[in-house]
């Protein structure tokens, strides 16, 4: 008895040391920091703070209050949503498709039409952005080159309030569905072969196969993905700030977007960490809406 | 195996702290060591000047250091937050705000009263008072920029222009001529993208507004100056003399071979990229002319005091050397040299007496230009005011989401938010 429990915590020890790095290094580098930029958002620090720390005026909500009266705030909040709202379903559903697509045994060189599909993926980010960004000029461009084949005439996508934010979804759609399909495929190969013969045999067509069998038994996959596909969405930065920077007329402008110009460019470091913390707000709610939601679903 | 490799650990983390916090350390040299920052290709080429500088001053080595441009301001305000900052640094002038209310760079009267070689009757006027903050100097002006218009000589002589327009009115007047030319085409007269916000304040400027108001503590953009010269730009985009967006011209140059427009207003650093692009039969018609003025007296037009500063930190243990050094990039030879290296356009003025610069048929339009530049307001919300809220409510008016009066209101109303900070340091001052 006294020995196996000195070897409990003889080993509970080792195990507390081969943590302590990574724990160190959470802690240093990431709840330290989001600490500190917790406590900045109740402040006014900025350029002047930077010069000498009495410049700093502790000043409550007043980056929160003076936030939700921005226009501009608003203005990337509801770009964001939109993005996200057309982005993720679209994404998903691309993704699936593609999973399904492959999955199926008609198809043949399943290795190169994985791997086509997840290139975009490991791309790197600032390269395909310019490569769209030419795809989408409007006199040069190979999308309307296509699109005046059936006769449809030029459109500015980028430059266009209304077409710029559709043409960075259709971009990040295109970028991201690879990683979703890889983890739909695995979903797909973990679905026993049985239970689609078993409902052959009961005379189910492929569309009740999908339904009754496919989907049901995808949910936590799906759970997974959405969460992480919503949840990257969000933090749209990158494509608008390479390919738009915000504009045209702030239509493209994201909350991160904002948050980074606020922060890095005009250094007001205060108000752009009440941005970041809104941000992490709104995304925790939609995640835990999202847990629940599934669960009242399965149960 | 397991149990003597747990705790190496420690000991190899601690061998590799020691090695790399040596390797910063302090090399047993007797040469003072100067830290220079320099921008981008300027950095490149200032390492040719260097040895001269080193061969006269023996007991001084310059470490040239190249930050990135679009990364610069960022890189010096957090080096500055960590104490890291070089000795001398090259400094766009519109920042010297920013660093000395942060107090990261010293004033240089002390130097410039003693100096042989530097005082301010060798520079152009208003480049000269961009650098001075609450009436001290901070920095020594290296290379100079200002903004004036790049045009098509061709386009203007069909217009019936032999001369560049020299008031609003012709400028005006051209730029529908231009427009008659290419009927029903798809092209325009002038390029005024609304992502540049300098010809919006150099028109604004040229017509007299004051941009801020009550110690630079307030917007003072609702003016009837500023709203004249707003209204009077963004109609040549109403009336499609200006093309309404950017995205249609992802390359300047190439929409300037093409007519796309006729006119640019721009600065000394696309010259050598003009000339690249202008070639064969399109290389003689293309050139340079100053702004136009708003009645036609008073010609050049008011544009922007731009370019480069040195300035030392405030941290520099070596001042004396560092400014040696400053007086050294000053010199009328050094600043041609460095100007037929880089075509950075020298500050001293003698310099422009030089038959390279004195001959140069695009450089006339500049030299002239320099006899009328100011600064802008020197305060360091200034960036935020110009790329954040003039671009942006330049773009609204230009694209009909709201009317001048609605926007100058506007921009006051978040100007004066922005420098809540200012009047509130102004008010403890006091």
């Amino acid at each position: 008895m006294k020995k196996s429990k000195n070897s409990f915590s003889y080993s509970s020890k080792a195990a507390y040391l081969f943590l302590a790095p990574a724990v160190t290094s959470i802690l240093i580098f990431f709840f330290i920091p989001v600490m500190a930029s917790f406590v900045m958002s109740f402040t006014d620090f900025d350029i002047y703070a930077l010069g000498s720390i009495d410049m700093v005026r502790f000043i409550g909500f007043s980056n929160y209050v003076q936030l939700f009266g921005d226009p501009l705030f608003w203005q990337s909040l509801q770009n964001t949503m939109y993005y996200v709202v057309l982005a993720s379903p679209l994404s998903i559903a691309v993704a699936l498709g593609a999973a399904i697509l492959l999955n199926s045994k008609l198809i043949k060189y399943k290795g190169f039409f994985r791997l086509s599909y997840f290139i975009p993926y490991i791309t790197t980010l600032v390269a395909v952005a310019i490569v769209w960004r030419f795809i989408y000029h409007p006199k040069f461009g190979i999308l309307n080159y296509f699109l005046s084949l059936i006769g449809i005439n030029p459109i500015d996508w980028l430059g266009d309030p209304a077409t710029a934010m559709p043409a960075i979804v259709l971009m990040s759609v295109w970028k991201t569905f690879g990683y979703n399909m890889i983890i739909f495929l695995a979903g797909l190969q973990n679905i026993p072969e049985d239970l689609y013969e078993a409902a052959s045999l009961e005379g189910a067509n492929e569309w009740q196969k999908f339904k009754a069998i496919t989907i049901p038994m995808l949910s936590p996959t799906t759970l997974f993905v959405s969460i992480i596909t919503i949840v990257g969405f969000f933090q749209l930065f990158a494509e608008p700030y390479i390919m738009t920077q915000g504009g045209p007329l702030n239509k493209t402008l994201s909350i991160v977007g904002y948050m980074y110009q606020e922060g890095f460019r005009w250094w007001n470091m205060g108000y752009s960490a009440s941005i970041s913390f809104v941000l992490f707000f709104i995304i925790m709610i939609i995640t835990v809406l999202q847990f629940k939601l599934q669960k009242s679903h399965l149960a | 195996m397991k149990g003597p490799r747990i705790k190496l650990f420690p000991v190899y983390f601690i061998i590799l702290l020691i090695l790399t916090s040596s390797g910063c350390g302090d090399k047993k040299d007797s040469a003072t060591r100067l830290k220079f920052w320099a921008m981008g290709t300027e950095a490149e080429f200032v390492t040719k000047l260097v040895p001269e500088f080193q061969r006269r001053n023996p007991g001084i080595k310059v470490d040239v250091q190249q930050i990135p441009w679009n990364a610069a301001q960022e890189k010096l305000v957090t080096a500055f937050a960590s104490d890291n900052t070089p000795d001398i640094c090259q400094l766009g002038n519109t920042w010297i705000a920013q660093f000395a209310s942060l107090n990261a760079i010293i004033s240089l009267d002390k130097y410039i009263a003693d100096s042989p070689s530097i005082n301010k009757e060798n520079y152009f006027t208003g480049v000269w008072d961009t650098n001075i903050i609450d009436s001290l100097v901070y920095g020594i002006p290296w290379y100079i920029d200002t903004r004036l218009m790049f045009y098509r000589t061709d386009v203007f002589k069909e217009a019936g222009y032999d001369e560049p327009p020299r008031s609003w009115e012709e400028l005006y007047d051209l730029c529908k001529k231009i427009k008659a030319l290419h009927r029903g085409e798809d092209k325009y007269a002038i390029y005024l993208p609304t992502n540049e916000w300098n010809p919006f304040i150099m028109f604004a400027l040229e017509n007299n507004a004051s941009l801020l108001k009550e110690n630079n503590s307030r917007g003072n953009f609702d003016s009837k100056e500023f709203k004249e010269a707003f209204r009077y730009l963004t109609n040549f985009h109403k009336e499609k003399l200006a093309p309404l967006g950017i995205s249609q011209v992802t390359n300047v140059y190439q929409a300037f071979v093409e007519e796309y427009f006729s006119i640019y207003i721009s600065g000394p650093w696309n010259i050598n990229e003009f000339k690249k692009w202008m070639t064969d039969d399109l290389a003689g018609k293309w050139s340079t002319a100053p702004m136009p003025s708003k009645n036609g007296d008073h010609y050049p037009g008011v544009s922007l005091a731009g370019g480069s500063s040195l300035v030392i930190f405030n941290n520099c243990k070596h001042i004396q050397e560092a400014w040696k050094f400053i007086e050294f990039l000053s010199e009328t030879s050094t600043q041609l040299e460095f100007y037929h290296l880089l075509y950075n356009l020298p500050a001293v003025k003698k310099a422009w007496e030089d038959t390279s610069l004195a001959n140069n048929k695009y450089m006339k339009a500049f030299r002239l230009q320099f006899e009328n530049v100011v600064a802008t307001p020197k305060v360091p919300e200034w960036e935020q005011i110009a790329f954040a809220k003039v671009q942006q409510y330049a773009e609204l008016v230009v694209r009909g989401a709201m009317t001048v009066d609605e926007a100058a209101k506007n921009l006051d109303k978040d100007v004066d938010k922005i420098l809540e900070k200012r009047r509130w340091l102004l008010s403890r001052k006091k």
